[in-house]
C-alpha cells in the first residue's frame, strides 16, 4: 500500500508563485484540452505579463520584498481553501479573474531562480550557514528605542509632526536676542512640555515592549547538538540552521522548516491562533525524506527565499542525499504557532529573530486621516494668512511711525536710540529702518503665534483616545458570542463614523452568521428537503463506540429522517448506493481534520472537526449525522466509520480547491483496491466537467433543486464521483507525482493535472447549506437606510442567493424596481448598462423625487454581477454605473472578486466627497476594508485578516447602528465644534493682543504678561474643551436611535462647514473688541498700569472663552461644572500667584486693581456685552430655524415620543436599547 | 434643568435581567456608557426673554449709578506745556527746556468749579507718552531695585546700565526718565498743603524697592533724562519713582503727585507754582495738571455709565422684538414633525 503511495502526498499547499512553468516539463499534456476544459483557467502568459504592468500592486510586490503589502499576503491566503463561495477568491484576481494574479507568479518564479536572492541553510550546521553571512540571531525587539537612542529618536519621530516643527521654529525665533518678546524659556515651556508628556508615554510604552521582549527572548527551547541529544537553549541563541524540537502545546521559536514529526507520515498540526487568530487547526508536512531518516543525523542544505512578510508562502528547495525537493508553505511552521496534537517536531531554523515572517508583519494598520482634520487644514490655511496679515499691519504701522518720529528716537525718552555710556556714541539696539521693520514682522509672528493653535492637535488626539474609551467600552458594541469587546485600531478617524454616506458590506459572515448548517440536498435527482422533517426538530445525534468510548460529531445536525433511514439501509439498490457514494464523498471530499476532544464525561468523546472552510465543516458534520463519520485523517489515508464499520481509505491525490476551478477532488483508494475520485464544487464549473451524455433527466433534475435552493438564500455545491480504471489512475499517478516533485511552475502542473482528470464526471448530486442571518441585520440595514445611508452589498456567492438574502435583510423590498445587470461579454454588458441607465433615469424623472432617504415609494435596486464588472470597472462606462448606481438606493453586487470590491469602492470613493465604509470579516474584504474611508473589520468565523488591515474592529454587523448613528454622530459632533471652539480661543486673545499694540507705538507690548499668555491655552482654557470634547452629548441614544435621521447632519457637515467658521470668527472679532476697548476708554487717562489693566483682560478672556463654550455645552455633568468653574477659579489662583512674585514688574497688580469696583463693574460689562450678540444669533436660530437636532433637543426635554408615534408619520423602529440588551 | 436619567434607568432594569453578565450598574458603568446623571438646560423663549428683562434691569441702574459716580467728581484739568514757555522760546521749546539758564518757574491759575471734598488728588497727566513702548518696558531690572548692588546683571537696561564700571542703580531707562516738574500750590495767601507721602503701592514700597538701596550714581552721566533722587533716601522711599516706574498702561496716562488734605470750596482760586523741567517737547507730548475728587469709581469717567445703559437698554429692546416674534410666530416647542424629514415627506 505505501509503496503505491505517491511521494508526495499532499498537494503542495504554495499558491499561485508557480503558475506558469518556464520549462514545459510535461509536453504530453495537451493544451488544447487544457484550455477547452475550463474556459476561466488559462488565459495565457503573454495576457498574464500584460497585467503585470497595469497591477501596481503585484509589480511592487515582485519587485520590494521587504514592501510586500498586506495586500499581496493575503492574496494567496484563500487558496488552500475549500469553499465554492466566490468570496473567496484569491485577491490577486484583479476585477473579475483574468489570471492577473498569476502574472505575480511568474515574475516571483523567474526571480527565484537565482541563488543571489537566495539564503543557503545548511540543516543541522549554523557555523557553516552563518559563516559567508551572519544571519539575525533569534532574539526579538520590538522596543523601538535603546536608551542611547531614546532621545534623538523619540525627537526625531514626535517632529515628523508639522505642528510641532512650527512651535520649534516659534522658540527658536526667540532665542534671537533681536527678537525676545518672551522671556527665552518660557517661549520654550509649551514645546518642552508637550514633547516631555508624549516622551515619557512613549518610554513607558517601550519600557513595556523592553520587558516583553525579555520574557520572550529567554524562553527555552530543545536544539540539537553535536553529539546527538538536545540541550535546552534560551530562544535568543537559537541561529539558522540549527534543528529544534518541539513538544506539544510548545511555542514554535523562530520559522522551521518539518524534517520530522512524530507523526510517521511526517503530519504536524499547528494553531496559528497568535500569527492570524485563525483557531482551526492547520496541517503542516515533513517531507518523506526526512521524515523517515533514523534522527538526529541531518545533512543537507536548504535554498530558501529572502525573508519575506507574505505568511501564506514559502518557497524553498531542499537537496538531502543528493536528492533535490522542493518546499512550499505547508513545510514551514513560522514562529509564535503552536504545536498541537503531535506529541513532538523536529524542524530546522530557516528565518530567525526579526526575520521571521510574524515579526515581519508586526506593523501596525495604516494609518489615515480623518475628513474633518483635511477640512480643518483649509481654516488652518486661512488663519496662517491672517495672522499673516496681523504681523503685516503691525509691521506697516511700526514703518509708518519709525518714519514719523525718525528725528526724535535719539533722544525720545522711551527710545532712545542713542547710547552715550561707552566714549564713542552709537545706535542702540537699532539696525536701521528695513531690519527694525523686518524683525518687528518676526517678533509679531511670535507674538501672535497661537493664532495657529497648536493645543488643538493635542486636544483632538487626548478627546479622541476618550472617545475611543467609550466606544470601546459601550456594551451595546459588545459581543457577548465570542466576548468580544469593540477595538479602535486607528485613533484618528472617530468622526469619520459620523460622516458615513455609503456602506459597502459583505455578505458571508458580516450580515450572514457564517454558521453553515447543512440544510438539504438533492442526490441522484431527488430532493430531500430538511423542510418538511424540521416540524420534528430532529436532531441527528450519531455516535459510534471505540474502544468502549463514545464518540460523538461536535455539532448536532437536523436530518432528514426519510434520508437517514435510506442511508442507515443496505447499499444493494441503485438509490443507495449513490446515496453511500453522495455521504462518502462529503466525507472525504475535504480537508477537514478530525480532533478529538475529551468531555467531563470520561466515556463519552467529541469529535471536532476542524476546516478552514465552514462550509467543508457543515458538510462533514451532516455526513457524520447521516452515518458516515470521518474519524481519523492523516497525509495517507482516512478512516470514516460508516455505521459502525470502520473503513480505510488510502488519499491517492487531492486537488485543492481554487478560485477558477472552483472545486475540489480527492483521489480514494478504496479496501478493495478500486479508484475513485470524488469532486465537489461550484455548479458554473462543475457542470463543465459533468458527462452529459449519462443522463440528461438527471442534470436537469438537479438542476431545478440547485436553483429552488439559491432562491431559498442556501449556498449550494454539486457532488460528482468518477472512477478511474487502472491506465487512467497510472497516468494520473505519474503525471501527479512528476508535478509534485517538480521545482518550478508546480502549481501550473497541479492544476493541468487536476483539469485533466477532472473531466467526465458522474453527478451524485448537490447540498445546501444555510448561512443564517445574523442577529438583528434586517432592523440595521433599515436603521442606517433610514440615517441616509446607501447599503451596498458586495458579495460572491449566486445571483439568485444574494437577491433572497437581499431581501430576507430588508435591504431588498417587494415595492422596488430591481434593474439587473449580468452579461458576459463586453458589448451586451454596456448596451444594458446604456438601457439601464435611461430607464432608471426615466423612472426617477417621472416621480420627480431623487433622493432616496425618505420614504420616496419609488426605489431603484441595481443588481449587477461581477462579470458585468470586468467589463466596466476600469474603463469609460465606470462613470456611467455610477451615475446608474446614485440613481439607486440599494446596489447589490454578486459574484464580485475581492478586488472588484476594492474597486467597486474606489468608485464611488473617487467620484464622490462622501464618506465609504466598508464592512467584512475575510480576508477577502481586506483590499476593501483598506480603499474605503472607514474600514471595519468583524471578528467572525473567517479569521482576523479584516480585523488586523482595518479602522475598526467589532463582533456582529449590527452594531454598525450604534456606532455611526450613536457614536458617530457624537464623536462628529463633538470634535467639529471643539475645532471651532479652539479656533476661537486662541483668534480672541490674539486679537486682544493686537489691538493693545496698536497703542504702543506698534512695538509688541503685551499687557497680558508671558507666563499668562503661555499658561492661556495649557491651565486656563485647555481641559474644558477637551472634556466637553470628551462627555457631551447633543442627543440622547434612544433619541439618537429613534430618529435615525438625526445622522445625516453629519453628512451635511453641519458641525463644521466654511459658513460656521466665518460665524465664530465674526464672534471672535466682535468678543476680542468688547474685552478690549472698554477697560481702554474705561481707563484712559487713569494711573493704570501695564500689568493691572494685563490682568483684567487675562481673567475677562479666560471668563468669558469659558463661558462661551458653558454656553454651548448641552448635558452638564458634574465634570463638567468642575472643569468650566475650576478653570477660572484656577486662572484666578494662578494670576495672583504670577502676581505674588516681586521679581516681575507687575507686582501686586491683581490685588491692587482688583480691589477697586471699576474693575469687577468691567468685567461684568464684558462678558455680558460679549456673549450678548451669540445669544440673540444663537436664539434666534434655535427658534426659528431651528435644525433637526434641536427639535430633538427639545423634544427629548419634552418627551413627546407619543405624539409623534399616534401621528404615524415616523417608523418606529424595532431598535431600542432593551433588544440590544439582548 | 431636568436630569437626564431617563436612558439610564431603562439600561439597569435591562442589565439585572440578565445574569452573569459584568457588572452593569454603578457610578463606573454609568460613565463608561456616557450614562451619568446630566442637566441639559435648553433655551426657551420664556428663558431668554426674561434673560435680556433681567439683564436690562440690572445694566439700567448700574449705568445710571455709574454716570452719577461720575458726574460726583470734580476735576480740574490744566495744560500748561505751551503757556508755561515764555514767550520768546515759544518757536523753539526744546531749546528753553534743555537750557539750565533759563528760569523754569511758571504760575498757573485753576478754579474751583464745584466745592471739592478731601482727599483731593493731585496728578500730572502727560499724553503722547509711549511708556508702554516695549525699548521702555524692558528697560529695567526688578533685582536691582529690590537688592541694590547686591544685584548685577544690568544688561537689560542698556543703555543705562552702568556708570564708571558699576551698575547705575537704578538703571534703565525708565527711571532715567523720571519726571522732574514740581508743583506747589497755594489758595490766596495761604499755601496749600500737600501731602507727598503715600502716594505709590504700598506693596512696591515694601517688598519691591530695597529699604538699604541708595540711588549714589543715579543721572550722572553726559544726558540727564530727568530727576535726580536724593542719595541719602533709600529707594523705598523714593515714592515719586516708585510711583514713575509702575510704567503706564496707556499713552494718555495721570500719575499721582500728591493729595491736598484741605477741602476746596467753589470758586476758590488755586495758584500752582510750578517749574517746568520735564522735556516732552522733543516729541510734541502734553503736561497737564489735574486736581480731582474720586469716588468709587476711580476719577471721572463717563463711558462706562454709557456703555451699561447702551446694554441694559439694548437687552430690553431684544427682549420685547423677541417677545413679540413669540407671541405672533410661536414654534411649537420640540415638535418633531417639524423636523427635515418630516417636512420633506409632507411636501412631497
Amino acid at each position: 500500500m505505501d509503496s503505491k503511495r505517491p511521494l508526495l502526498l499532499q498537494s503542495p499547499r504554495t499558491t499561485n508563485d508557480q503558475e506558469f512553468p518556464t520549462i514545459p516539463v510535461f509536453p504530453e499534456l495537451p493544451k488544447s484540452k487544457s484550455s477547452s476544459s475550463n474556459t476561466v483557467t488559462f488565459s495565457g502568459v503573454e495576457y498574464g505579463q500584460q497585467v503585470d504592468h497595469k497591477t501596481s500592486s503585484n509589480s511592487s510586490t515582485s519587485s520590494s520584498k521587504s514592501a510586500m503589502s498586506i495586500h499581496s499576503m493575503s492574496s494567496s491566503k484563500r487558496n488552500n481553501s475549500l469553499n465554492h463561495s466566490g468570496s473567496k477568491k484569491p485577491v490577486t484576481v484583479r476585477y473579475g479573474s483574468k489570471g492577473g494574479g498569476d502574472s505575480d507568479g511568474l515574475t516571483m518564479s523567474q526571480r527565484e531562480l537565482r541563488d543571489e536572492d537566495a539564503r543557503l541553510v545548511y540543516i543541522n550546521d549554523p557555523e557553516k550557514t552563518n559563516e559567508s553571512f551572519e544571519f539575525f540571531g533569534n532574539s526579538i525587539r520590538t522596543a523601538k528605542y535603546s536608551i542611547l537612542t531614546f532621545i534623538p529618536r523619540n525627537l526625531f519621530e514626535q517632529f515628523r509632526r508639522v505642528a510641532y516643527v512650527y512651535f520649534l521654529i516659534i522658540a527658536i525665533l526667540n532665542q534671537l536676542p533681536q527678537l525676545a518678546v518672551f522671556g527665552r524659556y518660557v517661549s520654550i515651556l509649551p514645546l518642552a512640555f508637550v514633547l516631555f508628556v508624549t516622551g515619557v508615554k512613549d518610554a513607558f510604552e517601550d519600557w513595556r515592549r523592553h520587558n516583553s521582549d525579555k520574557v520572550e527572548n529567554n524562553r527555552l527551547a530543545s536544539v540539537l547538538i553535536n553529539d546527538g541529544s538536545f540541550v535546552e537553549k534560551k530562544w535568543k541563541d537559537i541561529r539558522v540552521g540549527e534543528i529544534v524540537k518541539i513538544k506539544t502545546n510548545e511555542t514554535i521559536p523562530c520559522d522551521i522548516v518539518l524534517l520530522s514529526t512524530s507523526d510517521p507520515t511526517g503530519v504536524a498540526y499547528v494553531q496559528t491562533i497568535n500569527l492570524d487568530g485563525e483557531s482551526n487547526l492547520k496541517t503542516r508536512y515533513a517531507k518523506q525524506e526526512t521524515g523517515s531518516k533514523v534522527q538526529p543525523r541531518y545533512t543537507g542544505l536548504i535554498k530558501c527565499e529572502k525573508p519575506n512578510r507574505n505568511i501564506y508562502g514559502f518557497m524553498a528547495n531542499m537537496e538531502i542525499d543528493g536528492k533535490k525537493l522542493s518546499l512550499g508553505s505547508t513545510n514551514i511552521v513560522l514562529r509564535g504557532c503552536e504545536l498541537k496534537n503531535t506529541s513532538w517536531a523536529l524542524g530546522v531554523a530557516v528565518y530567525c529573530g526579526r526575520d521571521t515572517k510574524a515579526m515581519l508583519n508586526s506593523s501596525g494598520a495604516p494609518t489615515k486621516r480623518s475628513r474633518l482634520e483635511t477640512r480643518m487644514n483649509y481654516e488652518i490655511i486661512m488663519l496662517s494668512s491672517f495672522l499673516v496679515a496681523l504681523c503685516t499691519i503691525t509691521s506697516v504701522c511700526a514703518a509708518v511711525w519709525l518714519k514719523r518720529h525718525k528725528d526724535e528716537l535719539n533722544l525720545l525718552p522711551y527710545y532712545r536710540k542713542l547710547d552715550f555710556s561707552k566714549p564713542k556714541v552709537d545706535d542702540y539696539k537699532y539696525y536701521g529702518w528695513g531690519l527694525e521693520i523686518f524683525f518687528t514682522f518676526l517678533m509679531s509672528v511670535i507674538v501672535y503665534q497661537v493664532m495657529i493653535p497648536i493645543a488643538l492637535y493635542i486636544s483632538i488626539e487626548l478627546v479622541r483616545v476618550g472617545q475611543a474609551y467609550f466606544m470601546i467600552e459601550d456594551h451595546r458594541l459588545y459581543d457577548e458570542a465570542t466576548d468580544s469587546k469593540f477595538q479602535c485600531r486607528a485613533l484618528n478617524i472617530n468622526e469619520d463614523l459620523g460622516q458615513i454616506k455609503y456602506v459597502f458590506s459583505d455578505k458571508t459572515g458580516t450580515l450572514t452568521e457564517n454558521k453553515m448548517e447543512f440544510q438539504c440536498a438533492s442526490i441522484w435527482g431527488v430532493d430531500y428537503s430538511s423542510t418538511k422533517a424540521n416540524i420534528d426538530g430532529e436532531q441527528g445525534e450519531y455516535s459510534v463506540q471505540v474502544d468502549g468510548k463514545v464518540l460523538k460529531p461536535k455539532m448536532k445536525v437536523k436530518v432528514n429522517p426519510e434520508l437517514l433511514k435510506l442511508a442507515r439501509s443496505a447499499v444493494e439498490n441503485e438509490e443507495g448506493k449513490r446515496i453511500y457514494d453522495f455521504f462518502l464523498a462529503l466525507a472525504t471530499c475535504n480537508t477537514i481534520v478530525p480532533l478529538v476532544v475529551d468531555t467531563p464525561d470520561s466515556d463519552v468523546k467529541l469529535l471536532d472537526y476542524q476546516g478552514e472552510s465552514p462550509d467543508e465543516q457543515a458538510l462533514a458534520y451532516a455526513a457524520a449525522a447521516y452515518g458516515f463519520m470521518l474519524i481519523e485523517r492523516t497525509s495517507g489515508h482516512i478512516v470514516i466509520d460508516i455505521h459502525g464499520k470502520r473503513l480505510k481509505f488510502n488519499v491517492l491525490g487531492l486537488h485543492e480547491f481554487d478560485s477558477d476551478r472552483k472545486r475540489m477532488s480527492v483521489i480514494l483508494g478504496y479496501p478493495d483496491s478500486s479508484v475513485k475520485l470524488f469532486v465537489k464544487g461550484a455548479d458554473t464549473t462543475m457542470f463543465n466537467v459533468i458527462d452529459k451524455s449519462y443522463n440528461m433527466d438527471l442534470i436537469k433534475s438537479t438542476e431545478t433543486h440547485l436553483h429552488s435552493y439559491s432562491s431559498l438564500g442556501l449556498r449550494t455545491l454539486v457532488i460528482g464521483m468518477k472512477e478511474l480504471n487502472t491506465s487512467e489512475f497510472e497516468e494520473w499517478h505519474a503525471a501527479y507525482e512528476a508535478a509534485s516533485t517538480a521545482v518550478f511552475g508546480r502549481a501550473a502542473l497541479l492544476k493541468k493535472i487536476s483539469n485533466n482528470v477532472e473531466s467526465n464526471v458522474c453527478i451524485l448530486g448537490a447540498s445546501a447549506i444555510e448561512d443564517k442571518l445574523q442577529q438583528g441585520v434586517p432592523e440595521a440595514i433599515e436603521s442606517l437606510r433610514a440615517a441616509g445611508i446607501k447599503v451596498w452589498v458586495l458579495t460572491g456567492d449566486k445571483q439568485e442567493t444574494a437577491i433572497s438574502i437581499g431581501f430576507s435583510s430588508k435591504l431588498l423590498t417587494r415595492n422596488m424596481t430591481q434593474v439587473i445587470i449580468n452579461s458576459n461579454n463586453r458589448v451586451s454588458c454596456r448596451k444594458n448598462l446604456k438601457d439601464a441607465l435611461e430607464r432608471s433615469r426615466k423612472l426617477m424623472s417621472t416621480f420627480g423625487v431623487g433622493n432616496n432617504d425618505g420614504a420616496v415609494a419609488n426605489q431603484i435596486a441595481l443588481i449587477i454581477d461581477g462579470g458585468s464588472l470586468v467589463h466596466i470597472l476600469d474603463s469609460e462606462h465606470e462613470e456611467e454605473l455610477f451615475q446608474l448606481a446614485s440613481l439607486c438606493s440599494v446596489v447589490l453586487c454578486c459574484r464580485v472578486a475581492p478586488l472588484q470590491k476594492a474597486g467597486i469602492v474606489s468608485l464611488v470613493k473617487n467620484r464622490t466627497s462622501d464618506m465609504t465604509l466598508a464592512i467584512g470579516d475575510g480576508a477577502n474584504d481586506v483590499s476593501m476594508i483598506q480603499m474605503a474611508d472607514v474600514g471595519v473589520g468583524i471578528s467572525g468565523q473567517e479569521g482576523r485578516q479584516a480585523v488586523m488591515s482595518s479602522d475598526f474592529a467589532m463582533g456582529q454587523f449590527r452594531f454598525l447602528v450604534p456606532l455611526l448613528l450613536i457614536h458617530g454622530h457624537w464623536n462628529y459632533q463633538r470634535l467639529g465644534y471643539m475645532i471651532l471652539y479652539n479656533f476661537y480661543r486662541n483668534a480672541v486673545l490674539v486679537l486682544v493682543l493686537f489691538w493693545y499694540v496698536l497703542y504702543t507705538a506698534f512695538t509688541l507690548t503685551t499687557a497680558i504678561n508671558e507666563w499668562s499668555s503661555t499658561l492661556y491655552s495649557i491651565i486656563y482654557s485647555a481641559l474644558p474643551t477637551i472634556i466637553v470634547g470628551i462627555l457631551d452629548k447633543d442627543l440622547g441614544r434612544s433619541t439618537l436611535l429613534k430618529f435615525p435621521q438625526l445622522y445625516s447632519a453629519g453628512q451635511r457637515d453641519e458641525a463644521y462647514n466654511k459658513k460656521l467658521f466665518l460665524l465664530t470668527m465674526a464672534d471672535t472679532l466682535w468678543q476680542s473688541m468688547v474685552i478690549f476697548w472698554p477697560p481702554l476708554f474705561a481707563y484712559w487717562k487713569s494711573t493704570i498700569d501695564v500689568a493691572s489693566i494685563g490682568d483684567l483682560w487675562t481673567i475677562a478672556t479666560v471668563i468669558l472663552v469659558n463661558l462661551h463654550l458653558a454656553m454651548d455645552v448641552v448635558r452638564w455633568y458634574w465634570v463638567t461644572h468642575a472643569v468650566i468653574w475650576g478653570s477660572i477659579v484656577a486662572t484666578f489662583i494662578s494670576v495672583m500667584i504670577i502676581d505674588a512674585i516681586p521679581q516681575l514688574p507687575g507686582y501686586w497688580a491683581f490685588f491692587h486693581v482688583s480691589s477697586s469696583g471699576l474693575f469687577w463693574a468691567l468685567l461684568l460689562g464684558i462678558v455680558i456685552a460679549a456673549l450678548l450678540p451669540r445669544l440673540v444669533v444663537k436664539f434666534i436660530y434655535e427658534y426659528y430655524f431651528p435644525s433637526d437636532i434641536q427639535i430633538s433637543r427639545e423634544a427629548e426635554k419634552i418627551k413627546q415620543y407619543q405624539r409623534v408615534a399616534e401621528n404615524g408619520q415616523i417608523e418606529m423602529l424595532p431598535i431600542s436599547d432593551q433588544q440590544q440588551h439582548r | 434643568m431636568d436630569l437626564d436619567g431617563g436612558s439610564s434607568s431603562t439600561i439597569s432594569t435591562g442589565a439585572r435581567a440578565i445574569p452573569g453578565r459584568p457588572v452593569r450598574h454603578g457610578a463606573l458603568y454609568q460613565f463608561t456608557q456616557q450614562n451619568l446623571p446630566a442637566c441639559k438646560p435648553v433655551l426657551t423663549p420664556a428663558a431668554v426673554i426674561s434673560t435680556f428683562l433681567l439683564m436690562g434691569f440690572i445694566f439700567i441702574p448700574v449705568g445710571l449709578v455709574t454716570l452719577r459716580a461720575s458726574y460726583s467728581v470734580v476735576e480740574i484739568v490744566d495744560r500748561y506745556d505751551i503757556e508755561c514757555v515764555p514767550e520768546e522760546y515759544r518757536s523753539n521749546k526744546v531749546a528753553y527746556v534743555k537750557d539750565d539758564s533759563v528760569s523754569k518757574n511758571c504760575s498757573r491759575f485753576l478754579k474751583v468749579p464745584k466745592s471739592m471734598r478731601a482727599p483731593i488728588f493731585i496728578y500730572y497727566q502727560l499724553d503722547n507718552y509711549y511708556q508702554n513702548h516695549r525699548r521702555y518696558v524692558k528697560s529695567r531690572t526688578d533685582r536691582q531695585l529690590l537688592h541694590g548692588l547686591g544685584y548685577n546683571d544690568t544688561s537689560s537696561c542698556r543703555p543705562l546700565e552702568s556708570s564708571d564700571d558699576l551698575p547705575i542703580v537704578p538703571c534703565g531707562l525708565i527711571a532715567w526718565s523720571l519726571f522732574n516738574d514740581t508743583y506747589k500750590f497755594s489758595r490766596g495767601p495761604s499755601e496749600l498743603k500737600v501731602n507727598r507721602k503715600d502716594i505709590a503701592w504700598k506693596s512696591d514700597r515694601n517688598h519691591k524697592f530695597g529699604k538699604h538701596v541708595y540711588p549714589f550714581n543715579f543721572q550722572n552721566g553726559t544726558l540727564t533724562g530727568g530727576a535726580k533722587l536724593d542719595p541719602t533716601i533709600p529707594l523705598s522711599d523714593q515714592e515719586d519713582l516708585i510711583v514713575w516706574m509702575r510704567t503706564a498702561a496707556l499713552p494718555t496716562f495721570r500719575k499721582l503727585y500728591g493729595r491736598i488734605e484741605e477741602d476746596l470750596e467753589a470758586d476758590d482760586v488755586i495758584v500752582v507754582n510750578l517749574k517746568n523741567n520735564y522735556n516732552t517737547y522733543s516729541f510734541g507730548g502734553k503736561k497737564k495738571i489735574v486736581l480731582s475728587t474720586s469716588s468709587w469709581l476711580g476719577g471721572k469717567n463717563d463711558f462706562l455709565g454709557i456703555a451699561n445703559l447702551f446694554v441694559g437698554s439694548f437687552s430690553i429692546l431684544i427682549s420685547i422684538i423677541f417677545l413679540v416674534l413669540h407671541l405672533k410666530s410661536p414654534r411649537p416647542y420640540g415638535d418633531t414633525a417639524y423636523a427635515s424629514w418630516n417636512k420633506k415627506s409632507i411636501s412631497s
